[in-house]
């Protein structure tokens, strides 16, 4: 699903983020990437969102590859893309259900059709309770579930987080953990960056672990 | 097979449906933020209606100005003026003579009673003629000539003036011309001044637009994370440049006709003295549309030039 090729990412500055990362990640599986913040971890996910461009190698996301996708391709991609972020980035001018919705609008599906599939992700998520309400109103962990039934509405085939359990606390990050374990019992392959070592130890899924923008193997 | 394409029909024409939906949503949503916010919205209208409003009128007036002018027709008339002691026997001969002319295609003889009666009733001059003790106006032959070119003019003028009886000969031509040059600079000040307004309608709403994609940028940021394209980040922009565009032509339409029925008084007196006739009739369907048109046209430019500009600096982090 995801190959990076000896990828390399310089930013303008010449500070090198990533250094000649190679790993395959199959569909349907699982990892986790793990590391100290400044590791390259974020980079990595930006690459394969296409946020940011690797300055050497190759990303192949579903066997296509990254370096030749124009501006306008971009967006496509992302859709087949699922992405929860530690801050969550949700709109606040907005409530629940439409933060959710925001996926469907823009791939342009029907208002009929965008209600069940917001109704069924925040299910999933338990939130069905709370789709009026306005985000800013929720707790630090029902906003990121929020963010979660965002990334999985459109039922993306990849999912990537990044630090998702970042401001959360142990028993809140076990519960979101948990949904993405679901999400992959399903067939979602996810990738999830944390430095939560003790975690992602007890979910016993494969890890990749970054050092200084390098893959320091693998567990 | 029928039944896949149907299906495809089906999936199209769900696609569209959804896309028209979703741009009555952007539309009715962008209006709804500038009617909740209708204070700043109103100044922004206000200063597209008084920009689109200026070259309107201006318009108006050259293209009212243009019809008085447009009814001499372009021919120039020949007034003969002829001498005191010409009666009116030897004044009807003189009009018949010179009707008879080959450059000539019509004669009239206005006798100086005649003159006076109509001098009376279109100059407002009424009350002084009437004070005076006998009528100074002599009576006069009017000629319009086949050929209108200004040499033939002046040669048919020399041979009028060389007649017995004939005191003086007085083309209205230049005056003609005079009104003519009036309307055509008028009308590069329509264009001049319209070309200026245009260009500050177009950098207002781009100001106001750029503030508005500042102020949403949180939203772009997110929308593009989550696969939303150029054009559906741009749409709700061009949406708000359309509203504050046809808003303003909105004021603008309601400037001018105030404008139309205060200056309609003044104006038809000064048109009636000149023997026209003037009705107020407002702006007429065609020019209301041109100028809603020309509104809603430069509110989506505006914003389209603004979104060009500024939506591709914001990426998500």
């Amino acid at each position: 699903m995801i190959r990076f090729d000896n990828v390399s990412k310089r930013y303008p500055g010449g500070k090198e983020a990533l250094t000649r990362v190679s790993f395959d990640l199959a569909a349907k599986e699982m990892a986790f990437l793990t590391g100290h913040s400044g590791a390259g971890k974020s980079t990595l996910l930006k690459l394969i969102m296409l946020m940011e461009r690797s300055s050497q190698g190759q990303v192949l996301v579903d066997g296509a590859n990254l370096n030749r996708f124009s501006r306008r391709q971009i967006p496509a991609h992302r859709r087949k893309i699922g992405v929860v972020f530690q801050n969550h980035q949700l709109l606040f001018d907005r409530n629940v259900f439409d933060n959710v919705a925001l996926p469907l609008m823009i791939a342009g599906y029907q208002h009929r059709d965008i209600g069940r599939r917001v109704r069924a992700a925040l299910s999933k998520v338990g939130l069905s309770d709370k789709e009026r309400q306005n985000p800013i109103t929720l707790s630090g962990g029902e906003q990121q579930r929020v963010g979660i039934a965002r990334a999985v509405v459109n039922r993306p085939p990849l999912l990537l987080a990044d630090e998702p359990t970042g401001n959360l606390d142990p028993a809140l990050s076990a519960e979101i953990m948990n949904l993405f374990l679901q999400f992959n019992q399903v067939g979602v392959t996810v990738l999830i960056a944390t430095h939560d070592l003790e975690l992602v130890r007890r979910l016993g899924k494969r890890q990749l672990n970054l050092s200084q923008g390098q893959l320091k193997g693998e567990s | 097979m029928a039944a896949i394409q149907g299906a495809t029909h089906t999936r199209m024409s769900h696609r569209l449906g959804a896309w028209l939906g979703h741009h009555r949503e952007v539309a009715m949503k962008s209006l709804g933020e500038l009617l909740s916010a209708w204070i700043s919205s109103l100044m922004t209208w206000l200063v597209i209606g008084v920009a689109l409003a200026l070259p309107t009128l201006l318009y108006l007036i050259v293209m009212t100005v243009g019809d008085v002018s447009g009814d001499w027709d372009g021919r120039p008339r020949v007034s003969v003026y002829l001498k005191d002691e010409i009666t009116a026997v030897a004044g009807q001969q003189l009009r018949d003579r010179l009707a008879a002319r080959e450059d000539v295609t019509a004669a009239t003889y206005v006798g100086a009673d005649e003159a006076l009666a109509e001098f009376q009733q279109h100059s407002g001059f009424g009350d002084v003629l009437d004070s005076l003790d006998s009528n100074p106006l002599p009576a006069l032959v009017e000629v319009i000539p086949v050929r209108s070119e200004a040499g033939a003019v002046r040669l048919l003028v020399a041979a009028l003036t060389a007649e017995a009886g004939v005191d003086r000969v007085v083309v209205d031509l230049e005056w003609i011309a005079r009104l003519d040059s009036i309307v055509t600079l008028g009308e590069r000040l329509v264009i001049a001044l319209s070309s200026f307004l245009a260009l500050g309608v177009l950098l207002s709403i781009g100001n106001t637009i750029r503030l508005a994609i500042e102020n949403r940028r949180a939203e772009i940021e997110v929308v593009k994370l989550v696969g939303g394209t150029d054009g559906f980040v741009r749409r709700p922009f061009l949406y708000l440049g359309l509203w504050y565009g046809l808003g303003g032509a909105l004021i603008a339409w309601l400037l001018i006709q105030a404008s139309l029925l205060f200056l309609a008084g003044p104006a038809g007196r000064l048109l009636r003295s000149y023997g026209e006739q003037f009705v107020v009739t407002g702006l007429d369907p065609g020019v209301s549309m041109a100028l809603l048109a020309s509104g809603a046209g430069l509110g989506v430019l505006g914003a389209a030039l603004a979104v060009r500009r500024h939506l591709h600096l914001i990426e998500p982090q």
